[in-house]
This record gives C-alpha cells, sequence and structure tokens, in this order.
C-alpha cells in the first residue's frame, strides 16, 4: 500500500511555521532602518548597542547565579526523590508522587502568585533569593523525571549483587546507581538550568527591586526599550542554542 | 524487624528532603492562596490583618464571564489544533528513515530550547502592522490596509499554537515510536482502509502519548499571560492577566488571590478528569505513572 504524503506536508508546514518568525527577526537584527519595516541596508550596529549595553551583562550575571545555583539543589533533591520513588513503594511514595507531579501541571501564574503571597505573607526580602527558591520549586520535579525515566532501565539485581558481596545499601547507591544514573542526573540537571534561565512568569512574580534577570530585562525592554536590540539577542540567543544543542549531541554520539 | 526500622528510616531520609522543599514552597504557598482570598488588603499593597469576603464581588464585574469564557475556548481550541498537528506528524517522524528523522526532530526542538519571550517577540515582528505577514496578505488582496493583525483574540491563539505545539508533538512522537507498526499491516490485511486502521488501532495504540500532550498543553494554556499580554491587547485578555493587573497595577494582592481561586478551580477541571479516569481503570496503580 502507498503511503500518504499529507503527514510529510504536515511535518514540512510544521518546521517552517516554528522557523519563519525566527527567520524574519534575525534578517531584521542586520537592518539599518529603525523600526523594521522595511530593508535599510546590512549593518550590526544593533549587536554593538547589545554588546556595550551594561545593564544586559548585569542581568545576565544575575541569571548565571540562580541558574547554577538552582541546577545543583535541584540536582540533588530531584535525584534523591527519584530513587525514593523507584525503590520504595508505600503510601507515603503516592503522596511523594502527587508532590512531584503537581509543580509539573500547574501553571506558572499560580506557582508565581502563591509565592509571592508567601513571601509578602512571611514578609521576606524579595530578590536574587526568592527567584532561587522559586526555581528550585518547579525544578525538583523535572530532574526527579528525567532521573525517573533512567531508573526504568535499572537492574536492580546488580545493586542486589553488590550487596551480596558485602556493600551496605549506601555504598551500593554511590558505587552502583549513581554512575549508572550519571547521563539521567545531567541530562536532568541540564534541563533545570534551561528552564531556570529561561523562566519569565515566576520569576516576574519573586523578583524584588534590582534583581532583574535576562528575561526579565528583555520584556522590559519589549515593553518600554528598541526592538531592534532583541533582534540582535534573538540572534546571539538563536545561535547559541544551536551550538549548544549540536556539542550536547555530539557528546552523546562519542559514548 | 530492626531491618524493617532501618528500611523505613531510609525511606524517610529519601523521601523528606525534596517532600519538604515542596511542602514548603508549593503546598503551603497554594493554600496562602485561598486564606488570602478572605483577607483585607492594606494601604501598602500588602496583607491586611481583618478577614472579609469583600474581595470576591470583584467576580461580580461582568468582565468576568467574557474573559472565563474566552481563556477556556482559546485553550481548548490551541491543544485540538496542536493534536491535529501533532498525530500525523509524530505518525511520519516515527516511520522515517533514522537519520532523517533525527534531522527533524533537531530542528523541532531547536526554537522550543530558544527563550520563551523572544518567540513571542518574533510573534509580535510578523504580526506587525508595518510587519511582512501583513505586507504579503495586502498584497494578494486577502487583508485590506486597515486590518489589524496584532492586539486581537486571533493573534493569541496563533501565538498559543506556535508556543506549545513542540510540547504536544514530542510525548505523541514517544508513543509512536514505541507503537508496532505491524499492527497497521496486519489490520490492512484483516481489511480495514486506511482510515480505520489509523483510527481503530494506531490512534489507541498511542493513547498514552495522547493524554500527556492534553495536559501539557491545555493545563499550561489555561494560565496563560505573557503571550496575551504582548500580542493580545483588551481584546485577547485572560484570566492570567487579570491576576497579573490586579498584583502590579494595582497592588491588590487579597483580589489577586481571588482570581487565582478561580483559575484554580477552573484548572482541577481537566485534572479530576484525569485522576477520575486513571482510578477507575487500574487498582494496581502503577505509582510510576503519576498524572500524565
Amino acid at each position: 500500500m502507498n503511503r500518504s504524503r499529507t503527514p510529510f506536508y504536515i511535518v514540512m508546514g510544521i518546521i517552517v511555521f516554528l522557523y519563519v518568525p525566527l527567520l524574519i527577526v534575525i534578517i531584521n537584527s542586520f537592518n539599518m532602518s529603525r523600526f523594521g519595516g522595511e530593508w535599510g541596508g546590512f549593518t550590526l550596529k544593533w549587536y554593538g548597542k547589545l554588546f556595550n549595553d551594561r545593564d544586559v551583562w548585569h542581568a545576565l550575571s544575575n541569571s548565571l547565579i540562580v541558574a547554577l545555583s538552582t541546577t545543583f539543589t535541584s540536582m540533588v533533591l530531584g535525584t534523591v526523590a527519584a530513587i525514593a520513588l523507584y525503590r520504595f513503594r508505600t503510601f507515603l511514595q503516592s503522596v511523594n508522587n502527587v508532590f512531584i507531579y503537581m509543580p509539573l501541571v500547574v501553571p506558572d501564574i499560580l506557582i508565581g502568585i502563591s509565592l509571592l503571597l508567601f513571601f509578602v505573607a512571611l514578609k521576606v526580602h524579595l530578590g536574587l533569593f526568592t527567584i532561587y527558591l522559586a526555581h528550585v520549586t518547579f525544578c525538583i520535579s523535572y530532574v526527579a523525571m528525567v532521573v525517573m525515566g533512567r531508573l526504568q532501565d535499572f537492574n536492580y539485581s546488580v545493586m542486589e549483587a553488590a550487596m551480596d558481596l558485602g556493600a551496605s545499601w549506601f555504598t551500593a547507591v554511590r558505587r552502583i546507581m549513581i554512575p549508572i544514573l550519571a547521563p539521567g542526573i545531567f541530562a536532568g540537571g541540564l534541563l533545570a538550568f534551561t528552564l531556570s534561565i529561561d523562566d519569565f512568569v515566576i520569576t516576574f512574580f519573586v523578583t524584588g527591586p534590582g534583581a532583574a534577570t535576562l528575561p526579565l530585562y528583555i520584556y522590559s525592554m519589549m515593553k518600554h526599550g528598541s526592538p531592534m536590540v532583541i533582534n540582535a539577542l534573538t540572534g546571539i540567543f538563536l545561535t547559541f542554542t544551536f551550538i549548544i544543542i549540536i556539542i550536547s549531541k555530539k557528546l552523546l554520539e562519542e559514548k | 524487624m530492626k531491618e524493617r526500622i532501618k528500611k523505613r528510616f531510609a525511606e524517610l531520609l529519601l523521601t523528606m528532603p525534596a517532600m519538604m522543599w515542596l511542602v514548603i514552597f508549593f503546598v503551603i504557598p497554594t493554600i496562602v492562596i485561598f486564606i488570602i482570598a478572605f483577607k483585607e488588603g492594606d494601604s501598602f499593597g500588602g496583607i491586611g490583618r481583618e478577614w472579609t469576603i469583600r474581595n470576591f464581588s470583584e467576580l461580580a464585574n461582568p468582565s468576568y464571564p467574557v474573559i472565563m469564557w474566552r481563556t477556556i475556548w482559546l485553550s481548548v481550541l490551541t491543544t485540538v489544533i496542536c493534536l491535529v498537528l501533532s498525530v500525523p506528524s509524530a505518525y511520519y517522524l516515527a516511520r522515517a528513515e533514522k537519520k532523517w528523522r533525527d534531522i527533524l526532530l533537531l530542528l523541532i526542538i531547536v526554537p522550543f530550547w530558544s527563550n520563551f519571550l523572544i518567540r513571542i517577540f518574533a510573534w509580535k515582528v510578523v504580526l506587525h502592522p508595518e510587519g511582512l505577514l501583513k505586507q504579503v496578505l495586502v498584497f494578494f488582496h486577502l487583508a485590506s490596509e486597515n486590518t489589524f493583525l496584532l492586539y486581537r483574540s486571533e493573534a493569541v491563539l496563533l501565538v498559543l499554537v506556535y508556543t506549545y505545539l513542540p510540547f504536544a508533538l514530542l510525548p505523541i512522537y514517544a508513543a509512536a515510536e514505541k507503537f508496532n507498526f505491524s499492527l497497521m499491516e496486519a489490520a490492512y490485511d484483516l481489511g480495514a482502509g486506511r482510515i480505520q486502521a489509523f483510527t481503530r488501532v494506531y490512534l489507541p495504540g498511542i493513547k498514552q502519548g495522547l493524554i500527556t500532550a492534553i495536559m501539557v498543553v491545555l493545563i499550561p494554556a489555561l494560565g496563560s499571560y505573557v503571550i496575551p499580554d504582548i500580542v493580545g491587547g483588551p481584546g485577547g485578555e485572560m484570566i492570567g492577566n487579570k491576576i497579573a493587573q490586579r498584583t502590579f497595577v494595582d497592588r491588590n494582592l487579597p483580589q489577586a488571590s481571588v482570581i487565582s481561586t478561580l483559575l484554580i478551580l477552573i484548572v482541577m477541571v481537566p485534572l479530576m478528569i484525569r485522576l477520575a479516569a486513571r482510578g477507575r481503570k487500574n487498582g494496581d496503580a502503577d505509582t510510576r505513572g503519576g498524572f500524565m
């Protein structure tokens, strides 16, 4: 039976749909004309402007501080939670399971407003630290999910073998389970890093004066600043994304 | 006996760190929303001491039914469009040659990894009155000079689909990749037509992926805030915008809590349907399956 071509056309359509807006923005980032309506000649001035904007660098460093600390904390908490969910089948774990899954399905805005109310009620000073607390909260679940995916292929009998040979359970976890899970833990960490550096909605709610992360700064530029500079930022962002994905693919293939 | 206590202790040691974190920063704050909905605001934008039910009069405003209805239909339509596009795409991707499939998947994932705000901004540029899309439409006489593409609910729908399409496609693809396509051949051999095989064999086969896709598109879409904020304008507002307005513009946190409570109730509907369907089906409760 000959296959229908329709699914192929839909996939191609989706790819065009996904890329056309981004390509237009990137082309525009080299456009001399100030408002981007028509082509005014090739220029790199928007990239220059972006590069010399000290606020961008400050926001980027804030984002990196939050993302790195979030990644570390959520990798530890998420992995431990995933091992508990994998190892035990008790009532406590079904509660744990619900707790881990809820932040994945609850809309960002509800996590944001609830944390804002919580911090305001406790009179916690809003700033980078509250952003960190909020980011860890949603990243734990993603890390736990990725690590659990890896655990599904994990053969528990290697742990039992280690324990039969005299290792304690914690030694077996440390020497056998963690090394086998390492790719999953790193993948979870990478996801946490990306989510943290990308998050706008939750951050917007729990931020305080002077604690602008990169997405918050992009948003204020979108609302008040020059759109042409954001075009340039898009170009840089997409180039970085492509490079990172290609490098991580190459790393995985070599294994 | 000692062995059992030790095991129980190990379980607590492994469970508590993440669970305590989520209780403090997720469960309690969610309860706080309900509590603050009954509190007076103070003049500094904080929360007062007195209890009140006056905040709920906020919902009597006639704009709420309109905004609620718009939030629901935009989210449901986004989910439907994402599914309609993803199901045949996943079917194609799952059967494509590996090298070609990897390239296509990479192309689909890259925009998904790029910054969320920047993707929305790109659409603002495209839909702008002097943007490319308008010029193309006017050129082909599909739109007149004074059509507005931006700041309307259709623009919100378009960008919602753009944002959530990869979220729908990836779980459906993951299910389709595991699907045994020789079942389709078997259906053909037994006399099924192409459409019949697709709806009666393929769709049930990828059901788990479809359910995950619905959950990860519908629920976040119901809580959308940035997309209607940037491309929607007053005619495209959703519930999320109202929460943000009460929080940042009016600095009235108790009223923001009331609207958040409303959003929680709306979001609970699909969650409860999912939970009920799962509870009915399996008594043996696969704890790893979760809601997904």
